[in-house]
């Protein structure tokens, strides 16, 4: 279909503004670093790539294994507590992993509840004993794996559910059992979903800085961090980001392809779910499977939290903390709409012109998740502060005024950064929904009189109803967690939850983290259930 | 009578591969036309042409006189005033059947409105499940509110996109026959897209056989049948065998199966060899016959059987013989010829 509209351009012109940060970054590849780059590269530029591949392999087996596994069973099968844990697996999402990688230390460590009842117990002494290091690289796995393992589950579960039991079934009559079924039917259909799921993990593993910084590894986020403001080589440091780019590039070229070369559409009859019930053994091992990514990536650390947060309760103000609250939740929502918007354009843009001027544009405007949020924070710093210096001298040369910041140091730098970075799980969910909708129903739309805007308000809006909050509140939870883009961006005197846990933290005050990240965990619950219900009635979008 | 489509020497590519080539096809107010042809004929492309959905790169498309399409230029689908029926249907599953059928009514009064969809839930008796969700229904009532949603807001034209092809076989030209009826009620053009000639002869009035992107002939079900244009459509529609065959004089053909009388219709050279089209209601079985022919294959079909015949020379045709005549497969019968028409290819 080829309609001449505004969609291209304003696709077009949406990207390149949200492509700006990354564009001014890499511009600096081109500026010459000197000696910093070939003294990188010759020291740790090879622990940098080790360490960031070594990651993202852990994190993509983990989350693999938890979020594809967890999301069969809870889908497909019946076993005790089933209606539980299908909403209460995706309870970690609430958890950035640098928090638990906080209640981890502060559990593990030497003087922690579990080495101290170790000892109690044994009544070994320092050093009689060998304990596995949380603060290492298969810790900072098991931490991002723990908390990433929900996008994988979210997005392999709404396509299990929305799998035309009749191909499953057809597979069973020809002599397939369920597990075999599994491997070779439900699972090479839900394939995009799932690698879908998967990318957005790596991506943020890739993006992390937090867990990584506070466990010493040093990764590709650490060496820009460090770079930047502890060489204060800002072309070196960009080149550094170009480089983790090529990584992220070959996540985004392989979820696109895989994604193109399997475009399913759900079945239009939908049949209520017969799931396969689970007995003895197996019941147990289900159960015990859903258990295990729960217990460690949330009761537990919960718990934690709660306890420090209790013992810190008594010196604490009422008042600054419901500031930060308000502070945190404004933002998130904020730019999680924002992103939302620009998510659907985008989105309905690619399916009227999936060619290359959009498709390109829409692939930008998703480059920015993969982003450290730093590095964004910094390619939106300078731009904006060259606009307010060239607004400022032109208004003091012609009216004599001084405009001094307009952006720069506001809450829209800040709103505009979490949207370069965040657009893309926006997009990625937004997308997968818009695929789901049959094209012929696009058709039937414009042969009634409807214009393409007519086509996405009147029939994908709300035949999408279910993908829209998925995006907004996985934005809204993301933005929530964000700390160092933050960090470097809040106007002066704003603080937000993140950034005070992250402080209390670094500051060796592991329980006075507690407060912050417990409002942080709490906050990001409510619509995590939300949407955990949401997605269980998009599946009956025809009952109103 | 005025024309209310004219598609005119229309072309189609998708990239470098032309898909339909120099098509015309005209429709005259309150006809249905259909378009027939194998999968991949182009058939689908030319009506989605003719939607506004596929832009065209030669000739001109025009609705009511209306110029639509022209190459570099495509009015919107919204703007054409068409409907269109969908192979998947195409329902909007998030709204009720009357919500379905007022979808295109939007510009109209909500009283005007009301009466419409009421008066098409009444026209497709669907009264009962105004209130019903499209998944609540069965494929055939989902069918039919396909076909009153694009009629609802009285289109210049309803363009049919294999409509049955998601039906049971025996429904497919009973629903054929009253969605015929119901687009002459609402005296409606039409223009089908089929594979399948019986939905067609059920349903049209004129038909165009496709293939490879090219149209072969465009008449009545009955000029297809009996006076194909070429080989192509002589051999798609109905069944039937090439006979070789010799041309005496321009009104005489010499067969095998001895001489077939009639006027020439493709003006063949006295002498030349030529191929006749054979229906199996031409061969008719005869015990009296010197002709003999052995029986290689057999098809109950009730009332007859449809017998492929092995002549002498190895030559197969068809023939159908009353099903009391039973006869084994390998036995020789005597057949005969009787063609009213004459269809021979150069």
């Amino acid at each position: 279909m080829r309609v001449r509209s505004w969609w291209s351009p304003a696709t077009v012109t949406i990207a390149l503004i949200l492509a700006l940060p990354v564009l001014v970054v890499f511009g600096f590849v081109l500026v010459p670093s000197g000696e910093v780059w070939q003294h990188l590269a010759s020291t740790v530029l090879g622990d940098y790539i080790s360490n960031s591949l070594w990651l993202m392999f852990g994190v993509g087996v983990g989350t693999l294994i938890g979020g594809v596994g967890t999301a069969w069973l809870t889908s497909m099968c019946r076993f005790p507590g089933r209606g539980f844990f299908e909403w209460a697996l995706l309870l970690p999402m609430a958890m950035p992993a640098y928090i638990i990688a906080y209640t981890y230390t502060g559990l593990l460590d030497f003087a922690g509840p579990v080495q101290t009842f170790l000892r109690s117990v044994t009544g070994w002494g320092f050093q009689d004993y060998w304990f596995p290091e949380i603060r290492s690289l298969p810790g900072a796995v098991l931490m991002l794996a723990l908390v990433l393992y929900p996008y994988v589950y979210l997005l392999a579960r709404a396509a299990f559910l929305s799998q035309s039991l009749c191909v499953l079934d057809v597979s069973r009559t020809l002599g397939n059992g369920p597990w075999r079924t599994f491997f070779t039917v439900a699972l090479p259909l839900a394939r995009p979903a799932i690698v879908a799921g998967l990318s957005l993990a790596l991506m943020e593993t890739l993006a992390d800085y937090g867990t990584v910084h506070y466990f010493g590894i040093t990764t590709f986020t650490t060496g820009i961090f460090r770079t930047w403001f502890g060489l204060g080589n800002a072309p070196a440091a960009a080149q550094l980001a170009a480089l983790l780019m090529v990584f992220v590039f070959v996540l985004i070229v392989l979820e696109r392809s895989s994604r193109r070369h399997a475009r399913y559409h759900s079945s239009q009859r939908e049949q209520s779910i017969r799931r396969l019930p689970l007995h003895g053994a197996a019941a147990v091992a289900a159960v015990g499977f859903c258990s295990l990514p729960l217990a460690f990536g949330f009761i537990l650390p919960a718990l934690q939290l709660s306890w420090w947060s209790m013992t810190v309760a008594e010196r604490m103000q009422l008042a600054p903390f419901v500031t930060l609250i308000v502070n945190s939740l404004g933002l998130a929502a904020g730019a999680a709409l924002l992103a939302l918007v620009l998510a659907l354009i985008l989105g309905y843009g690619r399916r009227l012109h999936p060619q290359p001027p959009v498709n390109w544009a829409v692939n930008i405007s998703s480059l920015g998740y993969a982003v450290p949020g730093l590095v964004i924070a910094v390619g939106v710093l300078i731009p904006f502060a060259w606009f307010d210096q060239q607004v400022d001298q032109w208004m003091r040369s012609t009216f004599n005024i001084s405009t001094g910041l307009l952006l720069s140091g506001t809450l829209a730098a800040l709103l505009f950064t979490y949207v370069v970075r965040f657009l893309a799980v926006a997009l990625q969910t937004v997308e997968s929904g818009i695929g789901r909708i049959r094209p012929s129903l696009d058709e039937a739309g414009r042969s009634l009189g409807l214009t393409p805007r007519g086509v996405l308000w009147r029939i994908h809006r709300p035949m999408l109803r279910g993908s829209l909050l998925t995006a907004l509140l996985l934005v809204f939870v993301d933005v929530l967690k964000e700390l160092p883009a933050t960090l470097m961006l809040r106007p002066f005197d704003f603080n937000t939850l993140a950034v005070r846990a992250y402080e209390a933290a670094m500051d060796e005050r592991l329980a006075d983290a507690g407060p912050a990240s417990l409002a942080i965990m709490l906050a990001g619950l409510l619509p995590v259930i939300v949407l955990s219900r949401s997605i269980t009635r998009s599946r009956h979008v025809q009952s109103p | 009578m005025s024309k209310v489509l004219e598609v005119q020497q229309v072309s189609v590519a998708f990239g470098s591969q032309r898909v339909v080539h120099e098509v015309d096809v005209a429709l005259e107010a309150g006809t249905i036309g259909c378009l027939l042809g194998p999968s991949g004929c182009g058939k689908t492309t030319l009506l989605r042409a003719v939607a506004g959905f596929e832009p065209i790169i030669n000739g001109t498309i025009h609705l009511e006189e209306q110029l639509v399409s022209r190459p570099g230029w495509t009015l919107a689908p919204e703007q054409r005033r068409v409907g269109m029926v969908f192979q998947d249907f195409a329902l909007f599953p998030h709204l009720t059947v009357a919500k379905n059928l007022s979808f295109g009514l939007r510009d109209w009064t909500a009283k005007a409105r009301q009466v419409r969809v009421d008066e098409l839930l009444e026209l497709v008796g669907l009264t009962a499940a105004a209130k019903q969700y499209p998944h609540q229904l069965s494929g055939g009532m989902q069918q039919r509110v396909a076909l009153a949603r694009a009629l609802a807001p009285r289109p210049r034209i309803l363009l049919l996109d294999e409509p049955f092809s998601s039906m049971d076989a025996e429904l497919r030209e009973q629903l054929a026959r009253e969605v015929r009826d119901l687009i002459k009620r609402e005296q409606v053009t039409a223009l089908l897209v089929t594979h399948d000639q019986l939905e067609a002869f059920a349903m049209a009035d004129q038909i165009g056989v496709l293939a490879a992107g090219k149209m072969h002939q465009w008449g009545s079900g009955f000029e297809l049948y009996h006076e194909p244009a070429d080989r192509f459509v002589a051999d798609f529609i109905g069944q039937g065998a090439l006979l070789a065959g010799r041309v005496l004089d321009h009104a005489q053909i010499e067969t095998e199966l001895g001489l077939i009388d009639g006027v020439n219709p493709h003006h063949l050279q006295p002498g030349s060899q030529v191929e006749v089209l054979i229906r199996p209601d031409d061969v008719i079985h005869d015990d009296a016959s010197p002709q003999q022919a052995m029986i290689l294959e057999r098809a109950f079909r009730g009332a007859e059987y449809l017998y492929t015949l092995k002549l002498e020379s190895g030559a197969k045709v068809l023939c159908l013989v009353q099903s009391h005549h039973q006869h084994a497969i390998g036995e020789r019968i005597g057949v005969r010829l009787e063609a009213d028409h004459l269809v021979a290819f150069a």
